[in-house]
């Protein structure tokens, strides 16, 4: 095996060969995959970002008039950029910090606890458009059940749809239900917490709150870094939701109208390929760099246990 | 103050015992069991008022107060629903065009490829598994216009193939899950069956895929599931209606309430067919739910 430190081809010895030959086929389909579903498209999408192309006539190219067009001109880009920043900023801290009061909560000795968890968990496993179709229904403002409870108590009714200001944070509330993947990781990381450090801190004093401050917290960083980042990844896409209950327009004055159906919108709709794909190329440098900001900033704040 | 329940964990059981005696904890335990109890019914109550609605006549429907338990309840609304929309079709798309083979090809691809991740030493492998774990950040928005255009030249619109033959090639999430798993194995049972001179594929073939089938009941969980929710790839890629899968189904009854105004039964029927789309998932749910919880803790913990 030491020989493997040298990638020279006449210097690896018989066996080394043979299991490169051995490993690579094993993983080829992997990598034609990779070339042809991520590598390729990256690039061509790329090119296509430099182009006008309807997919009717041939692209034009026009350098970075797409990219310019987007910055200075198009009405809705930053309109679209902000509603999502806001929809990411909010639900991605609501969504965990609430998950993560849940994973303690049921983290405790509590009958029923695997019900419970089930019950959090299921809105995040059925089909986005049930889901949808439902909160749709639920929120609608004349025969929607919560419009309709409040205004036979007296109480004046909400336009969860219609108003702009309320749009996102319905956007929210409905990520926040379905953020169950969260509270099953987090309750997995809490039940790994080993119960020799809870016993540790009790003989040192600890109460309630500084073993949560300082035993259940520490020991949760690793799992909190992990949903963050798949949260903030998935945040940043979110499609189904918004497109189903607020339509491709992005519901009153575009309010709900994010980055991901703004750029099927264009792409599916307007067939503007072109500026679509430098929508799809500004996302992915976004995406790229907070997640490489996450991790770099989480060498301060994630605790990793000697043990691993 | 329900944080502090970790001490009580530890306590032994007799003191426990007398700890709960006293009204501050019995309290406490009220407490706890009240919020636990609200946030449950509040997360049941859209799947509740799903089913229930689905029960409805018109009236009922547009009455305030909302009926909350609809009397009488209109269970054919239920066939009436599926019958008159086509969804006897629908769900045959769903199930055998689209589930049923990218899942066997996601299990059969992603195992293969994390079997070489896992337990094969070749130089190059990490960075190459690097690398794949990194494409599960890749949004898919940044293929999704090359790779509609690039299906459009090969006349796929309008198909399967789109949704189906990239299932051929590994999922890099799956793969992930699988190596974690491969990697529990020990590896002096592929050693022993290499000194007995059995071939990399036998060793994989035979002793290590028999061990691997929890693992790829997961993979195979997981994969049914993503593709029978799946929404935004059979939106770009079907556009007739013959083709549709379960979830365009439902979107064409949505899209005929708003375009017609709300026809007769329009609610009832939309929430009965999307009762119908979820309960298999509830179903595959509480019969695997260790399956599930365990394969989502994996990669939650490892990664």
């Amino acid at each position: 095996m030491e020989s493997t430190t040298t990638m020279r081809w006449g210097r690896i010895s018989r066996r080394d060969r043979q299991n490169l030959l051995t490993g690579l086929l094993f993983v080829s389909p992997w990598l034609i995959g990779f070339t042809l579903f991520t590598i390729y498209p990256l690039l061509f999408s790329f090119y296509i970002s430099l182009t006008r192309y309807d997919l009717i006539r041939e692209p034009v190219f026009i350098g970075v008039e797409n990219y310019t067009e987007l910055f200075t001109i198009d009405p809705q880009f930053w309109k679209v950029v902000y509603n999502t920043i806001f929809f990411v900023v909010l639900s991605v801290p609501f969504s965990l910090g609430f998950a993560f009061l849940v994973a303690n909560l049921l983290n405790t000795q509590i009958v029923g606890r695997s019900f419970f968890r089930a019950v959090m968990y299921i809105p995040a496993i059925v089909p986005g458009i049930c889901v949808a179709m439902v909160w749709l229904f639920l929120l609608n403002i004349q025969y929607g059940a919560i419009n309709g409870l409040l205004q036979s108590w007296g109480l004046p009714a909400i336009p969860f749809l219609s108003n702009p200001d309320l749009a996102k944070p319905t956007l929210i509330m409905i990520a926040v239900w379905a953020t169950g993947n969260a509270v099953v990781v987090f309750l997995a990381g809490l039940q790994d917490v080993p119960r020799s450090l809870y016993e540790a801190a009790v003989v040192d004093g600890a109460n309630g709150w500084q073993q949560f401050r300082h035993v259940t917290i520490p020991l949760s960083t690793p799992v909190i870094l992990y949903n963050l980042v798949i949260g903030f990844i998935g945040a940043f896409q979110e499609f189904t939701s918004a497109y189903l209950i607020f339509g491709s327009g992005g519901g009153p004055l575009n309010s709900a109208l994010l980055y991901s159906p703004f750029l099927y919108q264009n792409a599916f709709q307007f067939l503007r390929m072109g500026k679509a794909s430098a929508l799809a190329w500004l996302l992915f440098v976004v995406v790229v760099i907070g997640t490489i900001i996450l991790f770099r900033t989480s060498a301060r704040w994630v605790y990793y246990g000697g043990e691993k | 103050m329900t944080v502090i329940k970790p001490a009580q964990s530890v306590t032994s059981p007799s003191v426990r015992r007398r700890t709960q005696a006293t009204p501050g904890h019995l309290a406490v335990q009220v407490l706890k069991y009240t919020i636990v109890g609200l946030l449950a019914a509040t997360w049941l109550f859209p799947f509740y008022w799903m089913f229930s609605s689905a029960l409805k006549d018109d009236p009922q429907v547009y009455t305030i107060p909302p009926v909350l338990v609809p009397n009488p309840a209109h269970w054919n609304n239920f066939a009436n629903a599926w019958a008159k929309n086509d969804f006897t079709l629908f769900a045959f798309n769903s199930i055998f065009r689209y589930s049923l083979p990218a899942t066997i090809l996601t299990v059969i691809s992603s195992c293969i490829v994390a079997y070489g991740f896992a337990r094969v030493q070749w130089p190059g492998r990490d960075v190459l598994f690097y690398v794949c774990l990194m494409t599960i950040m890749l949004p898919w928005q940044v293929t999704m216009v090359p790779l509609f255009i690039t299906y459009k030249t090969f006349g796929w619109l309008n198909s399967y193939l789109p949704l189906v033959v990239p299932a051929a090639f590994g999922n890099a999430f799956f793969i992930f899950m699988m190596r974690q798993f491969f990697l529990t194995i020990p590896h002096e049972l592929s050693d022993a069956a290499r000194i007995d001179g059995a071939s990399e594929l036998g060793i994989f073939a035979r002793i290590i895929l028999p061990l691997a089938v929890p693992a790829l009941a997961v993979v195979g969980l997981f994969s049914f599931l993503a593709t029978w929710n799946d929404f935004l790839g059979p939106l770009i890629y079907l556009n007739r209606e013959e083709h549709y899968p379960l979830a365009l189904g439902i979107k064409r009854l949505r899209d005929n309430i708003s375009a017609t105004g709300t026809n007769e039964l329009a609610y009832p029927y939309l929430m009965a067919v999307s009762t119908i789309v979820v309960t298999p998932i509830l179903a595959l749910f509480f019969l695997a739910q260790r399956t599930f919880i365990e394969g989502i803790s994996v990669t939650g913990i490892k990664g």
